[in-house]
């Protein structure tokens, strides 16, 4: 009898549980959606004529938004209990193709370059898609260059742009005032924004975290204000202009050269064409990235590297092995800026003109987005999760104002199906089994 | 044969605000001996180690260290340079390895002095001249020896984090080790063991105290790893000492039994209950509730 009642709350009992909870659910959704939505969507200002501003309410719009979130939520909740095992399949496809890049690891590397090579002379190849190649390259090399700061050193760096501007301004002033050449002021770009790298890193020694991400922010934004506000230095908002592009060992890609300079169309007894420049500049800033490619590969493995990444690990235990954390972290910002400097200063040489607006905060959350979605220390992640982001908002072009929302879902893709980026995996540095 | 002394402990005490976690305290460890600290929980043993490797400063006292025929004062070493200076290196109650990273790195990071040497700056590292190769190559081959000592050379190219836990006990030794210690600290080795892990433990400890002559200042809680293999044992209790000698005079000294059973007679309970917080004594707390 006790048993039969039971059974009956039982069966009395589970129908509600199994949908009331989607239903609140959904209902809440909505709720958040109209709330939202009221002022964004149901009130409209339009000119009524002599500059004033009228209201106009759109509170129908608001509630088939709200309407389209309750249902859309509800769906999603009822697919989800129905297809349980989905997202964890689509998860598990997606560990296997990264698992099968780790093991292939060479050859891709070898296809990548290989590809990144010959992109200027292939069939499909053209002017735009060079630029893009070329843009794409600058933000491989900075998340090269902050995966040093970020995925080794374990530092969250969130005002990385700093150092690209420093690097790119260094090259700007010099080029203003001193008439420096692109290959004279690359050197003194990486120094100097090394060296800014050494000044933000004294402060921030003994925060971790979140402490050290505000700090860095802040530095950013310093940075970026002094570069505006300094007018007679910096020029202000107006940025500095007419910045020298770089030359082919002295050879000007010009239509015509001054008098007693060469041009690289006449001293190769070839058809002027401005696609020469932007050839040249894909493969300087590939070279650079290479470059810095392979320094990172080559330091990871030497002592400093490995007490990174120990950093990384446990500070306190560095301590105690008789490592100092002092000289580790600020070697670590300083090589990490230095990339970004050289970066800049490249970036000076492409645009041929620098300005504030270049620097924002948005610069540094990208590099940053692309370190942590490659996988935080992984070299090829980093070239992936950079194709990625730089080249999905030019090809979401076509949806025009969606372009960042499918930018923004791809982001939340990543995140929730890779947790630990593209490709979170991590070579040791060294093996027993290979140094017998 | 008189044992030489490395450690000499003057009077330390470590105030922090108004609690005295150390109370003028002051030992000897020699070198080819083990030096055991033993305690209820809270009378400062691991205030000590912190002491000792840098990471407190003492409130007073002094921490001298004989190397090669000098006097090293550590209260005036900067923190991390106790392990290249002194030779003082440690490990931690609670396991402190480079959990990412494998266990021959972690083994290697605690050569990063030698080796940094060796790169001159990372340069000669980058430009892999073959002086720093030979470097790494030693380095490699005392890693590969503390790998054959505590078992774990087949296991050498794993995340240290994959290891069983008593593993990444024995590992974070042959870490501390890897550093060419004079003295080794030791805080709480066997916390976890198995009675078998334990008993590895003891012939680990033992073989290196024997075939390095290095001192050993052990933390523990184990009496079968304390009075079985220490040669010394120091007892603290609420920062104070209150006895020193072999295993045998400290197992037999009244004052010690008293700190870790509690008091025997009521009346000395009553009296010194108020004064004495209750947290963190478990021995002592149960006894007084039940003679209360």
């Amino acid at each position: 009898m006790t048993a039969a009642a039971g059974l009956a709350v039982d069966s009395a009992a589970k129908p509600p549980a199994f949908w009331v909870p989607f239903l609140k659910d959904a209902v809440l959704a909505a709720l958040v959606a109209v709330l939202l939505a009221l002022p964004l969507v149901g009130l409209q200002t339009y000119d009524i004529g002599g500059g004033a501003l009228g209201i106009r309410t759109h509170f129908d719009w608001v509630a088939i938004g709200g309407a389209a979130v309750f249902a859309g939520r509800l769906a999603l909740r009822v697919l989800q209990q129905l297809y349980r095992t989905r997202p964890t399949g689509r998860a598990r496809v997606l560990t296997s193709i990264a698992a099968w890049g780790n093991r292939q690891a060479l050859p891709i590397t070898l296809l990548g370059i290989g590809f990144a090579v010959a992109l200027p002379f292939l069939p499909f190849s053209s002017r735009y898609l060079i630029d893009l190649g070329t843009t794409v390259l600058i933000y491989v090399m900075l998340g090269w260059g902050l995966n040093v700061v970020v995925g080794l050193a374990g530092l969250l760096d969130l005002g990385y742009v700093a150092f690209y501007a420093v690097g790119a301004y260094t090259f700007g002033l010099l080029a203003r005032d001193l008439d420096f050449t692109f290959w004279e002021a690359l050197p003194f770009s990486g120094l100097v924004a090394a060296s800014f790298g050494v000044v933000l890193g004294f402060p921030v020694l003994r925060l971790r975290g979140d402490y050290l991400a505000i700090v860095t922010l802040g530095f950013g934004e310093i940075i970026r204000i002094v570069l505006l506000n300094w007018a007679p230095v910096t020029g202000g908002p107006n940025g500095i202009g007419g910045i020298p592009r770089p030359s082919f060992f002295g050879l000007h890609f010009a239509r015509s050269a001054p008098e007693g300079v060469a041009t690289f169309h006449q001293f190769f007894g070839l058809e002027f064409s401005p696609d020469h420049r932007v050839i040249f500049l894909y493969f300087v800033i590939l070279a650079m990235a290479l470059l810095t490619n392979a320094f990172t590969l080559r330091i990871r493995q030497l002592p400093i590297g490995r007490a990174w990444e120990a950093l990384r690990e446990d500070e306190v235990a560095c301590r105690a092995l008789g490592i100092n954390p002092t000289t580790v972290k600020l070697s670590a910002f300083a090589i990490g800026a230095m990339f970004g400097g050289f970066a800049g200063c490249f970036f000076a040489t492409r645009q041929g003109f620098i300005s504030p607006e270049s620097f924002t905060f948005i610069e540094s959350a990208t590099i940053l987005a692309i370190v942590v979605l490659g996988g935080m220390g992984s070299q090829l992640g980093v070239v992936l999760a950079a194709v990625l982001l730089v080249s999905l908002p030019e090809f979401g072009r076509a949806f025009a104002e969606f372009r960042m929302l499918i930018f923004g879902a791809a982001m939340v893709g990543v995140m929730v199906w890779r947790p630990r980026g593209l490709i979170a995996h991590r070579e040791p540095t060294l093996r027993l089994g290979s140094s017998r | 044969m008189s044992p030489v002394p490395l450690l000499a402990v003057e009077n330390l005490t470590m105030r922090f605000g108004g609690l005295v976690a150390i109370d003028n305290i002051s030992f000897t460890a020699y070198r080819g001996e083990i030096t055991a600290i033993i305690g209820p929980n809270g009378a400062g043993k691991t205030t000590v180690f912190n002491c000792l490797t840098g990471f407190y400063r003492p409130s007073a006292g002094r921490l001298a260290v004989h190397k090669d025929g000098e006097i090293l004062q550590l209260e005036r070493i900067e923190g991390f340079r106790i392990v290249r200076r002194a030779g003082i290196a440690r490990t931690f109650q609670n396991i402190r390895l480079f959990a990412g990273m494998t266990v021959l790195e972690n083994l290697i990071v605690a050569q990063h002095n030698p080796l940094m040497k060796a790169s001159v700056f990372s340069l000669a590292g980058l430009l892999g001249l073959p002086r720093y190769r030979a470097a790494e190559r030693a380095a490699v081959e005392r890693a590969r020896h503390w790998l054959d000592r505590i078992g774990l050379t087949d296991r050498a190219d794993w995340l240290a984090a994959a290891l069983p836990y008593g593993a990444q006990r024995r590992l974070e030794i042959a870490r501390a080790l890897c550093t060419g210690p004079a003295l080794l600290c030791l805080d709480e080795p066997a916390a976890g063991l198995n009675p078998r892990e334990s008993a590895e433990l003891n012939d680990l400890l033992l073989g290196v105290r024997d075939e390095e002559q290095i001192g050993i200042l052990l933390i523990e809680h184990d009496m079968s790893v304390v009075m079985g293999i220490s040669d010394h044992v120091i007892v603290l209790d609420y920062g104070r000492k209150i006895a020193d000698g072999t295993p045998a005079e400290v197992r037999a000294d009244p004052e010690v039994i008293k700190a870790y059973l509690g008091e025997d007679e009521i009346d000395n309970a009553a009296e010194e209950a108020p004064l004495r917080p209750l947290a963190g004594r478990e021995g002592g707390a149960r006894a007084n509730g039940a003679a209360a």
